[in-house]
């Protein structure tokens, strides 16, 4: 299920539109996976505040956010580009590679929400993928 | 079974008054086709269904679409007991559609994104964690039967 030209277009695409959101669209997607799927909250203990809206949800879908965005410039080369965020996420954070999935289905509904007329089912699919190929690269230093 | 809050329980009246079953159903169902094609396995019957645009204009889908939220609305009306409403459509599901459960939350995810994009702001984190919790307790009813 590797990226196609196509789904590279529609990705570049759709995040031009969207990413005068992005600071919305991160901490709404963190909010959204703290709430939703309570489990995840196990990975920010050391938080003072994990309710929607608060300073270190806001600050962190910031930080999300921005490499979601750094990883569309570099699309071509995700596990490259990723190389530190991967030995950061494998050895100091240690999250549980199923919790990129759950972001990602997280960052999908944000879209959803957000941009009901241009998150077509096409659009979906190739961001679906995309978060797919991202979280296969954050995962590559793991083991 | 399953304990809901308050709040839960009014949400997803809540939610299931305020969606038109109409757009929601066909919209889920196509969706899921087009974006999780391996899908499309189970509806070798429906006709056309080789691209997103012949998927979204089949009428089978359409209609299927719907009885997959009169389903839903007979688990809405019965939160108490979706694990007994469900026996018979889980049996269904397991022997003689061969459905893998998998698929479930496939569907799930995508009545997700359907009713968020309906739904706008009010679709909050945590009307959206109400929503998910049904849907995790539907897919396990239906998931109850397969052996």
């Amino acid at each position: 299920m590797s990226l196609s030209a196509k789904d590279k277009e529609t990705v570049k695409a759709f995040w031009a539109k969207v990413s005068g959101r992005a600071g919305d669209i991160g901490s709404d997607a963190v909010a959204r996976m703290l709430t939703v799927y309570p489990q995840t909250k196990t990975y920010f203990s050391h938080w003072k505040d994990l309710s929607p809206g608060s300073a270190p949800v806001r600050k962190h879908g910031g930080i999300v956010v921005a490499s979601i965005t750094d990883a569309v410039n570099k699309i071509d080369d995700l596990a490259g580009s990723l190389l530190t965020l991967s030995e950061l996420h494998a050895f100091t954070l240690r999250v549980d590679p199923a919790n990129f999935k759950i972001l990602a289905q997280n960052i999908l509904v944000v879209l959803a929400t957000m941009f009901p007329v241009d998150f077509t089912p096409e659009v979906h699919m190739a961001l679906d993928k995309f978060l797919a190929a991202l979280a296969r690269a954050l995962s590559e230093k793991y083991r | 079974m399953v304990a809901w809050t308050d709040f839960e329980r009014v949400t997803i009246k809540d939610i299931f008054s305020k969606i038109d079953y109409e757009v929601v159903g066909p919209a889920a169902i196509s969706r899921c086709l087009i974006v999780y094609p391996w899908t499309q396995r189970y509806f070798a019957g429906f006709g056309n269904l080789y691209n997103a645009a012949a998927i979204k204009s089949n009428p089978k889908v359409a209609a299927h679409g719907k009885v997959i939220m009169e389903g839903l609305e007979k688990a809405v009306k019965n939160m108490d007991n979706i694990k007994a409403t469900f026996t018979e459509l889980s049996t269904l599901h397991s022997e003689k559609l061969q459905v893998d459960p998998d698929n479930f939350m496939l569907l799930g995810d995508c009545l997700a994104i359907v009713v968020a994009a309906q739904l706008g702001k009010d679709f909050t984190p945590e009307v959206h964690a109400a929503f998910q919790k049904f849907l995790a307790v539907v897919v396990s009813s239906l998931r109850r039967q397969y052996y």
